[in-house]
């Protein structure tokens, strides 16, 4: 069956992509930012999932204000990039995996989660820049190191979905994958935040406090962030901060208890605090989890240990 | 008819994009997307109130177009990922329109943004509801990275027991 054996959170800020797309990374200012995923990028490479389903959001790329989807499972074989206004980012097109996506549908319909189907969707850099920072920057006409399933979560018109429900979707997308007959190990990223608000005469808002009660609290006590009314968002983390909801869809998804492997956290990014986190299943889930089918054992055996990996894992604080 | 009241009205600074926005704003946000393609993009510029009028916005809205009003853009429907291709028309970065919004310049903004952004204190409420929500009091000391919690029905004490 398949699992999903880790969750990632991680910022979007289209700033960072077009820093990577310019060769920009070398500069202080954005190597600041680069430098705190490097580890990351080391522990995808040697996690190497066979699928990752991205949640993120739409920027005025995909949908406009003609159709406003809560949840959009992208179950087509590709997603193009978007042209969102300087041509299409030069990063590959991204193939999805039908097979499991679709699946995915069928299960979380059935679990009373009314989720829109997208056959046919571009994807801007709410997928396209966390997927650059864990997997490293590729070249238009290279590959992405595995399909992923995209699924677009509603944070631009209010409301969003509740806290608690994008946690219970994660629940059911967990239910829904380990439902999944073959052997497929799966990462599920939680996109967005943290803090920002660039809308306003309050744009510019940070509240490095209030991210890093949330960072600790998706390990410590995620029942308490479930709980969180969308206006103490938007009061404490920026009007746009209300992102961070679908983080909890990647919280939900990797069941009660968590354990985490790396964080990084700095301000600023343009306008936005940057937050990222790795988290792995815990405990009875964490073992079910780590299983590796037979014919896929070379994969623990990589350059280097994964304890020995997170031994030298450091967290940077800003 | 008057605008309905909501709890997120007391944030100071801050037009929430709501249903009512976004009913109310539809052409607004409708003309912003129409500049994604650059043939659009040249007939605005080339005549901004006559391409407007493809998009029956009321006025008011006209006229905070034109004059590249931001913020009475956004109290009248327009959401900031769309308000922002307006901006790039213009060729200005987004910083820039930031600025704009928040009454500053480019740079004392970008200075502001480098120093750790503006603060949330004071900038919580227009009411006076300037305490810190009851959600970010969990903000104890760090459990270290390496260690597992094994206990699953720990969640009602660890808010304290954890605490070293």
């Amino acid at each position: 069956m398949a699992r999903i054996i880790a969750g990632i959170g991680s910022s979007h800020v289209p700033a960072i992509g077009a820093a990577l797309d310019n060769n920009r990374t070398e500069e202080p200012y954005w190597k600041r930012v680069f430098s705190g995923f490097e580890k990351s990028q080391a522990w995808m490479r040697e996690t190497r999932p066979d699928v990752a389903i991205v949640v993120y959001n739409d920027h005025a790329s995909a949908f406009s204000v003609e159709i406003i989807p809560t949840f959009a499972l992208g179950c087509a074989a590709e997603f193009p990039p978007a042209d969102e206004g300087w041509g299409p980012r030069p990063v590959p097109v991204v193939k999805g995996h039908p097979a499991l996506a679709s699946h995915i549908a069928q299960s979380v319909i059935l679990d009373e989660f009314d989720l829109t189907i997208c056959n046919k969707m571009e994807v801007d850099h709410g997928m396209t820049v966390p997927m650059n920072l864990l997997f490293g920057k590729i070249a238009k006409d290279g590959h992405w190191p595995c399909p992923v399933i995209p699924l677009a979560v509603n944070v631009v018109m209010y409301p969003p979905p509740t806290g608690h429900r994008c946690y219970m979707l994660g629940k059911a997308i967990k239910k829904a994958v380990e439902s999944y007959p073959d052997d497929l190990r799966v990462v599920i990223f939680g996109t967005g935040g943290l803090s920002h608000q660039i809308s306003g005469p309050r744009a510019g808002l940070i509240n490095s406090k209030w991210d890093k009660a949330f960072l600790d609290n998706l390990s410590k006590d995620p029942q308490k962030l479930v709980k969180i009314p969308h206006v103490d968002y938007m009061r404490e983390a920026g009007a746009e901060g209300i992102e961070m909801v679908m983080w909890l869809i990647m919280r939900g998804a990797l069941g009660d208890n968590v354990r985490e492997v790396y964080r990084f956290y700095t301000v600023p990014a343009s306008n936005t605090a940057v937050g990222h986190i790795i988290l792995e299943p815990s405990g009875a889930a964490r073992k079910a989890a780590a299983h590796k089918p037979a014919g896929k054992a070379k994969r623990s055996g990589g350059k280097f240990k994964r304890a020995a990996a997170r031994a030298k894992v450091q967290r940077v604080r800003s | 008819m008057a605008r309905e009241q909501h709890d997120y009205d007391d944030i100071p600074g801050t037009f929430v994009f709501d249903a009512e926005r976004s009913r109310e704003g539809f052409g607004i946000n409708m003309f912003c997307m129409s500049l994604m393609k650059d043939e659009n993009r040249k007939a605005f510029k080339a005549n901004e109130a006559e391409y407007l009028k493809k998009f029956n916005l009321t006025p008011e809205q006209t006229d905070a177009v034109l004059k590249r009003d931001y913020n009475r853009m956004l109290e009248l429907g327009g959401n900031i990922y769309f308000t922002a291709k307006l901006g790039a028309t213009d060729g200005h970065s987004f910083q820039h329109l930031a600025a704009v919004m928040t009454g500053n310049t480019q740079d004392a903004y970008a200075k502001m943004m480098l120093g750790g952004g503006r603060n949330i204190e004071g900038n919580r409420s227009r009411t006076g509801k300037n305490a810190p929500s009851k959600f970010l009091s969990a903000s104890s000391g760090r459990k270290s990275a390496a260690k597992p919690k094994t206990k699953s029905k720990s969640k009602a004490k660890s808010k304290s027991a954890k605490r070293k």
